[in-house]
């Protein structure tokens, strides 16, 4: 048998008893699967779901989510890893994303995302070591009318310039909060 | 429900309007210029004021303007407020029914903005409450649905809408008729209706204005349209990035459910339709329609080839029925106006109005609605007021990354499906994108191309490595490192990645490379010879 495929083997089992007792978050999880009756082509939904609940994906919450819907952790892991909405890492305390939609980019979200990028010593998908902010892109978040939008915690800004972006990443380095 | 209950509602709705509305845009541009805060203003300093009983403080969808926001109108005085604070509403308040309150910027409701337009769309947008069923009722919705249901045969509908020459909103331009009377007449024993929300390209944001302004439009058009061809169940895909637009379907289907709008027995007739929705995860692929219906099967959005189209095998191998947005918030329009009105609005292969998303270097940017074969001069100069700080237009964009730029020499195309294709650009799904002369167009090329290399799902070659090939090449005539023959390289790869992609994505993926080549080619042969003399590039 592959190394792999034992891996998987073994965790398979421990995957279904994954579910830490006492934890909520997966009492809502069973619950959201629940409605769609454990339908394999609820995937998507469900993936939404423990995202939102989790912050981003891990291994073990895949395979749980896997055997749950009864479906292969291949496929599982397939489409989580084929749509650019789902994270299977950790994200910052905070989120920059940066629309880099062509309304934003004639007006200069390029250069936007190049001055973050300068004061957070990171690129766009990473976050700082100290785990306080996330650099994003969006490829358009439909704000195009007030461009060059970026969203700082969720909070859709509109018209950003270099300098405020920058004032307001650094913030959230030093404070941390 | 049945049709009495309707009216009633509506005369009720009618009956209850106070005797000035403030109308406050709630949707997502100007909520992201604090437009919450000036809603709850404006009702604090009504209710302190005592007037309630004769004005509304009314949360609307988008009034088109979006640059700025947040907007506020004052009914019927007509006066637009622009950029409003939330500390202005007592001064608002103040001065209702006389001249607008001093010192506040408005803009004048009668601009070529505004003036111009078209709304057959737009109707409603910006002027009914898009949470409560009963504005949307009050306005003549459902009315279409009651009248398909219960006085038309599912033939009829077919006819009326191919009579109406609607075509296809997404991009297309398929004519819809054609489309309905194929599902229609493909005998299945479920058949299904989708939505195609997924608004990918970037620099549009008519769906998501529609969806947030006036959603029971787009679920009466679904309606319908599963009437006209025997389906049962349909399903809304909409991407991830829309929120509101998520929680305001949300909350528009279960209402239309409690007033028995939607699910069994509609208007008492043997009629059952159920609506879902899908919310995307980001994969702009997911607006081709296999990879769609792939994607609400709860699998990896990947295209497969056609056909078979999903009229005759889709969703689950049913006949399925998928038209885009603003195709759906057409149809009760269609059929309360009937097809010879419709017909009479626009050119004569493309009839309708066309709802455009205008953005990027232009003085007024936001949502519009114009009839079809409008000059795309008058768009761009007279309703978006043409390019600030005295530069001038260089490009028009439309089509996003499946599209082409425009040059400036030919604005005075009209805008309909062949005009456009003319030019080597498409109508597309609506976005419209102004460049100006600081717009570097083999930037724009290889900004398409980042697009297209990072979304291609890499199921078939052709899209998969020559998107990325040609980014490269982009790169490099942009680093002044290209030669002549890195050009004639990239443009056989347009050619063979035009013809040999499995779907919609990889084939018009080389669109933006093909049309700044033909109307800006110096612009790439100045950077080769950059590379030659060694000169540096301009700082």
């Amino acid at each position: 048998m592959h190394p792999y495929v034992a891996k998987i083997k073994k965790k398979m089992p421990a995957a279904a008893q994954f579910p830490p007792s006492g934890d909520k978050r997966y009492k809502i999880l069973e619950t959201a699967m629940k409605r769609h009756q454990h339908k394999p082509d609820a995937l998507i939904e469900v993936l939404h779901t423990a995202q939102e609940l989790f912050g981003y994906l891990e291994n073990d919450l895949l395979l749980y989510v896997a055997h749950c819907l009864k479906l292969p952790p291949s496929r599982v892991f397939g489409v989580a890893t084929f749509y650019h909405f789902f994270n299977l890492k950790p994200k910052g305390k905070h989120t920059c994303v940066i629309c880099m939609g062509t309304a934003c980019y004639v007006k200069g979200a390029d250069k936007l995302l190049a001055s973050i990028e300068q004061v957070a010593g990171i690129k766009a998908g990473e976050t700082t070591a100290d785990g306080e902010v996330s650099l994003l892109t969006a490829r358009c978040i439909g704000a195009c009318g007030i461009a060059p939008a970026v969203v700082f915690d969720n909070a859709v800004t509109a018209r950003v310039l270099p300098a405020t972006a920058v004032e307001r990443v650094k913030g959230w380095m030093q404070h941390g909060s | 429900m049945v049709l009495n209950d309707l009216l009633e509602i509506k005369e009720r709705e009618r009956k209850a309007r106070k005797g000035t509305v403030l109308r406050c845009c709630v949707a997502a541009g100007c909520l992201s210029a604090n437009s919450q805060a000036v809603k709850d203003g404006l009702d604090k300093a009504v209710k302190e004021k005592g007037l309630e009983g004769q004005v509304e403080v009314r949360g609307v969808g988008c009034m088109g303007l979006c640059c700025q926001g947040p907007l506020v109108q004052e009914d019927p005085a007509e006066t637009l407020y622009v950029k409003v604070n939330p500390e202005d509403a007592p001064a608002i308040v103040d001065a209702l029914g006389k001249n607008p309150a001093p010192g506040l910027p408005t803009t004048d409701p009668h601009a070529p903005f505004f003036k111009k337009q078209m709304p057959v769309v737009l109707e409603n947008c910006g002027r009914i409450d898009p949470e409560r069923i009963e504005s949307y009722i009050a306005e003549d919705g459902y009315l279409a649905l009651h009248d398909v249901i219960l006085e038309m045969t599912p033939k009829e509908v077919v006819e009326n809408v191919v009579k109406s020459g609607l075509r296809g909103r997404g991009g297309a331009g398929y004519p819809t008729g054609l489309k309905w009377a194929t599902v229609a007449k493909t005998v299945g024993e479920r058949k299904f209706v989708i939505c195609n929300a997924d608004e990918g390209d970037p620099g549009a944001f008519m769906d998501r204005s529609v969806l947030e302004s006036d959603p029971h439009r787009v679920l009466e058009g679904m309606a319908v349209a599963a009437y006209a061809v025997g389906a049962s169940q349909g399903y809304i895909y909409v991407r991830a990035e829309y929120p509101l637009a998520i929680s305001r379907l949300q909350a528009a289907i279960r209402q239309a459910k409690q007033y028995g709008l939607l699910g069994g027995g509609i208007f008492e007739s043997p009629f059952n339709f159920n609506v879902e929705i899908r919310i995307g995860a980001g994969a702009f692929v997911c607006g081709e329609e296999t990879a769609l219906m792939s994607s609400v099967e709860g699998k990896r959005g990947s295209p497969r080839p056609r056909p078979p189209f999903p009229a005759e095998s889709g969703l689950w191998g049913n006949p399925t029925l998928i038209n885009n947005v603003e195709t759906y918030a057409n149809v009760p329009v269609i059929i309360r106006k009937g097809a010879e009105w419709f017909s009479a609005i626009g050119t004569e292969k493309s009839k309708g109005t066309k709802v455009f998303a205008l953005a990027g270097k232009i003085r007024n940017t936001g949502l519009i609605e114009v009839p079809m074969g409008v000059p795309l001069r008058e768009i761009v100069e007279e309703m978006g007021g043409g390019v600030p700080d005295g530069s001038e237009v260089k490009a028009v964009q439309t089509g996003g990354p499946s599209g082409g730029c425009i040059p400036a020499a030919a604005l005075d195309i009209p805008v309909d499906y062949e005009s456009l294709a003319k030019v080597g650009s498409i109508m597309g799904s609506g976005g419209m994108i102004v460049m100006d002369e600081d717009t570097n167009m083999v930037d724009v090329a290889r900004f398409f191309m980042e697009f297209c290399m990072d979304e291609s799902c890499g199921k078939c070659v052709p899209c998969r490595t020559g998107t990325v090939q040609m980014h490269q090449l982009l790169d490099k005539i942009i680093q002044k490192r290209g030669a002549a023959e890195d050009l004639e390289r990239l443009e056989e790869l347009c050619d063979v990645v035009k013809n040999t992609s499995l779907c919609g994505l990889g084939q018009t993926a080389p669109n933006p490379v093909l049309s700044t080549l033909r109307f800006f080619r110096h612009e790439y042969l100045e950077l080769l010879k950059q590379r030659e003399t060694g000169a540096q590039p301009p700082a």
